[in-house]
């Protein structure tokens, strides 16, 4: 019945503002069922073809036709807004801990807000504020780091007592909180209508919009969206934008190339009640309470109650007719805990009358983060789907990246962590995603501490030496569906629950890691780093050489055997990758690049490497394993295995060499190690894995060798200020802004992408900085630990963010990288930051609220770099990470 | 002298095991939910087995009752060994090969079965090389006959049946240099066992039946009613082509003495069963035998005794009548079961109170609010019993123990009558075996929604 209810109040609001629509909406609400025909037809073409008519849809739609491109068609296969987004609970939640949700969620709030007047529909927006409460000091924890981001973000949001609470919302229990966060910007609105707004304000501009008209298939030809195929007729189209929602899995596999979006849909139940006795206030905070699994918000003078169970219901793993989303049962014996949950947090709401339990489906991806971008495979393919339940949350941002992503090629913030790219084959199994998906859903509300990990949908790629680590007592984490080593327990060292260990501060682990770390400066380890990205380029000619020299920003044009650390620039400069690239003969290249790079970094190279038989790129991937050896003692170690001199003089740094090791002929050795410590990556075609492993282990016991993992990696990198792309790097950061202009050749004779860039920040300066903090009134024993995306103080003044950290076991300090930025103190506007401005600063770190002073360091301590092999040029890169 | 509620459930719940097919085992989508299994003694100690297992090297999963007479030797054999003679029947030849080549160099073999044991459920380790010596025997003359044949379900249960019959009886002509063995082995081949095996591999459900233990099929018919099908036949004097079969074996002369009573040679009421060599073995093999086994099997009035107008062994079999059933969606749920339930329940009134009680708790009837005024406290209260009520301590947990709660405390209206039950549960151990016999019960659950896939 409130379902009728909202619909019915939108049908009304739509026809208002739009009278010429008034003759087909009355008479199809009259006659639902029958088929009628369409008075308007489907235009044989447009530039832009939109599926989906729900919050995502209406919005691209919207911000595309503000951006000034007309040409749109949206097509709906229901009615507008009549899928998830009719039924979401129209809660607008900025408190988002990823800093890009983060701003999506802030733009939608403030475009929500002023959207009924532009556009004359009501769109219900009511601020009321959101209070998310806190049972265990671990939650106030996280919610303080979130309140930290906000803050700096300029959104007003306070960490306050249960008391406060109270007067808040009188209805609440709050015997059992130790606090609570309040943001009072947050709003409430009726999402079918601001998606109503949306269409109308679009509709306005210019795009047509056609309801009950369903998109078969999308037809793609040469790489390249031509049309789509509708129950109406065909349109052709330059853009397709897949805004189906829970139906976008299936629509991307309904073409002949599939496009794969790794969404799949679960139940989600909410309750609606009569109003109260005393209705409530429309202006009464909503309530989270993560710790019980709800949220609590007024509607009409009663509660919307709704959660995020242990043990979700996913549904249409088989793929199912839309028109099924209508029968969705009531689940009462399902919603019971979270019932509990409700009474125990509002007692006083035992009398109120129950209205309805509606049952809304809503999609979730495999990392809880929503699905955005071009398809790698099919250019002018867009998606934007998959949002975690916080659709109405991440609507208005959303739909404005993408369609500045459409209009100007890349959106105006770094949306790397949503792109549908960072994704591949391998996330799109249905078995995969439904198990995966059942973790997720109740992840939304569980503490998420620093280093945790996917429990779900493991072991999918491996190693071929994953047996052989496993019984020596590694302890595994994810990558792109990659297992990797986090560190090896030692023999007898019974720490079996320390997986379980969850905790902001000091982990179990702290001294195997420092046992790793001290052994790879010492003596010799060996980490499995075989899920690296790995791609040969090759060509007849010299085509491999212009077309790399053309997208990497170094010079490639180096002898035969050395080793080029370089970025894959975009036209501003910025990052699209980060990687190694080994000149194996004059016309075949070796390139060496984080293991999510895989599907972004291919489709970056095969859009724009020129459409030629001559010139081959190969993903080599699974064909090597991949066995780094850090340490003073690797050079002992590999030259005993190969009979062949490995010092530095034979063996110079940042050279690369295929040689024997053991019986096997034919592995890759390259002098780098990602650490800045001396040893050797060895690339292992995988059938040779697991016997140069041995030969590795059993030739290494005389130096002490042992396993490691890439917690031990992460650590010497940080302290030796490696930037990792991913996490420290992205599309908005160029080398300049990160100390790395000797790995840019910006005089190599030949012009390069994001060239012209560089040459203008290198004149003008840079308006961030990549800087290293040394942490140092922080205890590490008993203070909280600082993970990434913190804010940085300067004089007090806010002045950007933290992008990684580790402990130093070196330094005995934690060391925190991030970006420095130089804001006007009077009108806020980004200035020049200049060596100096780093160095002349008091800084400090905030953790949770707590402020850390800290050393700002331009530049590494060259005492770290126990020996420098080649004279011009140490190795600085990194390709680990979280 | 009388049981309380809960001391009632603390017997009847002794031998409950449950086993739920995770859904995340990362490899394929089962048509198995899980089973419920128990046992209730009569017999002290009882005699009838049960195992269950999932096969490892080939799909599918494997469930089986086993009912012994005359001791309990042969059903424990057979509950130990049977489903390995079974998974190395449906093996193929590589992986046949790989493990020989295993077992050859000292390499750890590849595991064949994962058990799903109730602690009771014990293996003798004693016996286990003997016992693996013989299975690997097997496997070799499997190796070299190489047939190059795809496996046949059913014949690999033919043929498995077949062969543990025939290495029981090999064995216990053979000996064992360890008395302890010695003794074992002619005890397991003197006593006798029934066994009824479901081998289920997505839709493909097989039962191999010997003997007068039951499956039968639990099907949901469109009005939500229940209805049985057997998937098994009795092999016993109630069944005539079971009896004419047994007649057709031997001379006519012989046609009035091979059945009396009911019973084989007017002994034994199975016609079809594992061990019992006394009906298998020929006179002077079975003197030979028993002359030169230990003392106890001499001192033993019952294994010297030779059945009567026994004059054209063998008169019993272990060959086993397997019946396919390929499986729908309305088949809910499969129940093996030995004779000790089926002497005591009509199949209709089982199918009735497992389908009922299976669905009462998985999906008892949803709560709709509809158009009445129910308040979040009222809601919340009748949830709260509901749940109290799924998992109350007279509510079972298992369909199997709620069968037999059924089976031996039913009243004259088919309802569980506590003092009836009291009273049969707190019979002495030498009166029980009069009013009821071993029961064993194994309750295997479909998923409709991957068989529907199928």
């Amino acid at each position: 019945a409130a379902g009728m209810f909202l619909r019915l109040l939108s049908d009304i609001q739509w026809r208002a503002a739009h009278p010429k629509w008034r003759r087909m909406t009355s008479s199809q609400r009259s006659t639902s069922t029958t088929a009628e025909p369409h008075p308007i037809s489907l235009p044989a073409q447009a530039q832009v073809v939109i599926c989906g008519g729900g919050i995502m849809g209406t919005s691209v739609a919207y911000h595309l036709s503000k951006m000034g491109w007309k040409d749109i068609v949206l097509l709906e296969q229901g009615r507008l807004a009549a899928g998830t987004t009719r039924f979401c609970a129209g809660i607008v939640s900025t408190a988002r801990p990823v800093s890009i949700e983060l701003k999506m969620a802030h733009y939608s709030n403030k475009l929500y807000q002023q959207l009924e007047q532009e556009t004359g529909v009501q769109t219900g927006y009511m601020k009321t504020g959101s209070i998310s409460l806190a049972q265990t000091q671990d939650r106030l924890i996280s919610l303080k780091r979130i309140a930290s981001s906000l803050n700096v973000m300029g959104i007003p949001c306070e960490i306050i007592s249960p008391k406060k609470v109270l007067q808040l919302h009188p209805l609440i229990n709050i015997h059992d909180l130790v606090g609570a966060m309040y943001v009072p910007e947050d709003a409430l609105v009726s999402s079918a209508n601001v998606s109503l707004a949306l269409a109308t304000a679009a509709s306005r501009n210019g795009v047509q919009i056609h309801e009950r008209t369903s998109v078969s298939h999308v037809t793609i030809q040469k790489g390249r969206v031509t049309g789509v195929e509708t129950d109406r007729g065909q349109i052709q189209c330059e853009y397709f934008i897949n805004c189906a929602g829970q139906w976008a899995y299936e629509l991307g596999h309904s073409g002949g190339e599939p496009v794969h979006i790794p969404l799949h849909a679960c139940e989600h139940f909410y309750l609606l009640t009569h109003p109260l006795k005393e209705p409530l206030s429309s202006s009464l905070p909503t309530i989270v309470d993560p710790d019980g699994r709800i949220y609590i918000r007024n509607w009409q003078g009663g509660i919307l109650s709704g959660g995020f169970e242990k043990n979700p219901k996913p549904l249409f793993t088989e793929g199912r007719n839309q028109l099924e989303i209508q029968n969705l049962q009531e689940d009462w014996d399902h919603f019971g805990p979270l019932l509990s949950a409700l009474l125990r947090r509002m007692p006083g709401l035992e009398a109120l009358q129950i209205m309805q339990l509606v049952n809304c489906p809503e999609s979730f991806t495999p990392d809880m983060r929503c699905i955005m971008g071009e398809s790698p495979t099919a250019r002018g393919y867009f998606v934007l789907a998959g949002m975690n339940s916080a659709g109405i949350s991440y609507g208005g941002g959303a739909g404005k990246y993408l369609a500045e992503w459409i209009v100007n090629g890349y959106p105006s913030e770094n949306v790397w962590p949503l792109d549908l790219k960072r994704f591949g084959t391998l996330q799109s199994s249905r078995t995969f995603l439904r198990h995966r998906v059942m973790e997720v859903m109740p992840l939304m509300y569980d503490l998420k501490v620093p280093r945790w990990d996917f429990q779900t949908g493991r072991q999918l790629r491996t190693s071929p030496l994953y047996d052989r680590l496993d019984a020596q007592g590694a302890r595994w984490m994810e990558k792109h569906g990659f297992e990797r080593v986090k560190y090896f327990v030692p023999p007898g060292n019974d720490l079996l629950d320390l997986d379980h260990s969850k905790t902001f501060y000091k982990p179990d682990w702290f001294d195997i890691v420092g046992s790793e770390v001290k052994c790879c400066k010492e003596a010799v380890c060996v980490i499995d780093m075989s899920s690296f990205t790995k791609f040969e380029i090759s060509s007849t000619g010299d085509q491999a050489l212009e077309s790399l020299q053309y997208l990497f920003s170094n010079d490639l044009d180096v002898p035969v055997g050395h080793v080029v650390h370089t970025g894959m620039l975009n036209e501003k400069g910025g990052y699209e990758n980060d990687c190694s690239i080994a000149r194996l003969s004059k016309r075949s290249f070796f390139m060496i690049s984080p293991t999510d790079q895989q599907v972004h970094c291919w489709a970056w190279l095969k859009n724009r490497l020129p459409d030629d038989s001559n010139l081959v790129m190969e993903d080599v991937t699974w064909k090597y394993t991949a066995l780094n050896l850090i340490g003073p003692r690797a050079v002992d170690v590999l030259s005993e295995l190969s009979y062949a001199p490995m010092t530095a003089e034979h063996f110079p740094s940042l050279f690369c060499k295929e040689m024997s090791v053991g019986y096997a002929n034919g592995i890759r050795v390259m002098s780098i190690t990602h650490t800045g410590e001396p040893g050797f990556v060895l690339y292992i075609p995988i059938e040779y894995a697991l016997h140069v492993y041995n030969e590795v282990m059993n030739m290494g016991q005389k130096y002490g060798i042992r396993n490691a993992g890439y917690y031990a990696l992460r650590s010497l990198r940080i302290e030796k200020f490696f930037a990792f792309w991913g996490q420290d790097l992205d599309a908005f950061t160029t080398p300049m802004e990160c100390g790395r202009e000797f790995q840019v050749k910006l005089e190599k004779g030949m012009q390069f992408l994001g060239q012209e860039a560089l040459l203008e920040q290198k004149q003008n300066g840079v308006y961030k900085r990549f800087t290293m903090f040394i942490l140092e009134d922080h205890d590490t024993d008993m203070d909280l630990w600082p993970w990434w995306g913190e804010p940085i103080f300067r004089n007090g003044r806010y002045v950007g963010k933290t992008t990684s950290s580790a402990y130093s076991y070196t330094l005995e300090r934690h060391v925190c990288l991030g970006f420095v930025h130089h804001f006007d103190e009077k009108t806020g506007e980004e200035l020049v930051v200049t060596p100096d401005f780093i160095n002349q600063g008091e800084y400090e770190i905030d953790i949770a609220g707590q402020r850390f002073q800290a050393k700002a360091k331009l530049y590494p301590f060259s005492s770290l770099f126990t020996q420098r092999r080649r004279k011009d040029e140490v190795e600085l890169s990194g390709y680990q990470r979280e | 002298f009388y049981l309380t509620p809960p001391q009632v459930n603390s017997i009847l719940k002794a031998n409950e095991y449950s086993f739920k097919v995770p859904e995340f085992d990362g490899k394929n989508v089962s048509s198995v939910l899980g089973f419920d299994s128990n046992q209730l003694p009569a017999n002290a100690p009882i005699e009838d087995r049960r195992s269950a297992a999932t096969c490892l090297q080939t799909r599918g999963m494997l469930l089986g009752v086993f009912d012994g007479h005359a001791g309990c030797a042969c059903a424990q054999a057979v509950s130990e060994r049977l489903f390995y003679y079974i998974a190395v029947s449906l093996l193929p030849h590589e992986t046949l090969l790989e493990i020989e080549n295993a077992v050859e160099s000292g390499r750890a073999l590849l595991p064949i079965l994962q058990w799903h044991k109730h602690p009771n459920d014990y293996f003798s380790k004693e016996a286990s090389k003997l016992y693996f010596n013989s299975l690997r025997t097997y496997w070799q003359e499997l190796i070299d006959l190489n047939s190059g044949e795809t496996t046949d379900v059913r014949e690999a249960l033919i043929n498995a049946f077949k062969r543990l019959d025939n290495d029981i009886s090999l064995e216990a002509q053979v000996g064992d240099p360890n008395s302890f063995l010695n003794y074992l082995v002619l005890r397991v081949a003197f006593s006798g066992a029934t066994a009824c095996v479901a081998h289920v591999d997505g839709v493909d459900l097989h039962v191999a039946n010997t003997g007068d233990s039951r499956a039968m099929l639990g099907v949901q018919e469109e009005d939500g009613s229940w209805s049985a099908v057997n998937l098994s036949y009795d092999h016993n004097a109630q069944n005539e082509r079971e009896v004419e079969r047994v007649k057709m074996e031997h001379p006519k002369s012989e046609e009035k003495s091979l059945v009396k009573q009911d019973r084989l040679l007017g002994l034994l009421m199975p016609f079809r069963a594992f061990g019992d060599v006394k009906f298998k073995w020929s006179i002077e093999l079975q003197k030979r035998v028993i002359e030169s086994g230990p003392d106890q099997l001499n001192d033993n009035e019952y294994t010297k005794f030779i059945p009567p107008n026994y004059y054209t062994p063998p008169y019993l079999t272990a060959e086993p009548e397997v019946i396919h059933h390929k499986l729908r969606p309305q088949d809910k749920f499969l129940v093996l079961a030995t004779d000790g339930l089926w002497e005591t329940m009509h199949r209709q009134d089982v199918a009735r109170i497992v389908g009922e009680y299976l669905t009462g708790v998985h999906h008892q009837q949803p709560i709709a609010v509809g158009g009445y005024k129910v308040t979040l406290g009222q809601m919340h209260g009748l949830l709260t019993e509901r749940r109290a009520r799924i998992s109350s301590a007279f509510e079972d947990q298992n369909a199997a123990t709620h069968l037999i709660r059924h089976a031996v405390g039913n009243n004259e209206f088919g309802t569980v009558d506590h003092e009836r039950l009291s009273k049969m549960l707190s019979l002495p151990e030498e009166l029980a075996r009069m009013y009821r016999d071993d029961i064993t019960i194994i309750v295997v659950q479909f998923n409709s929604h991957v068989i529907g896939a199928y």
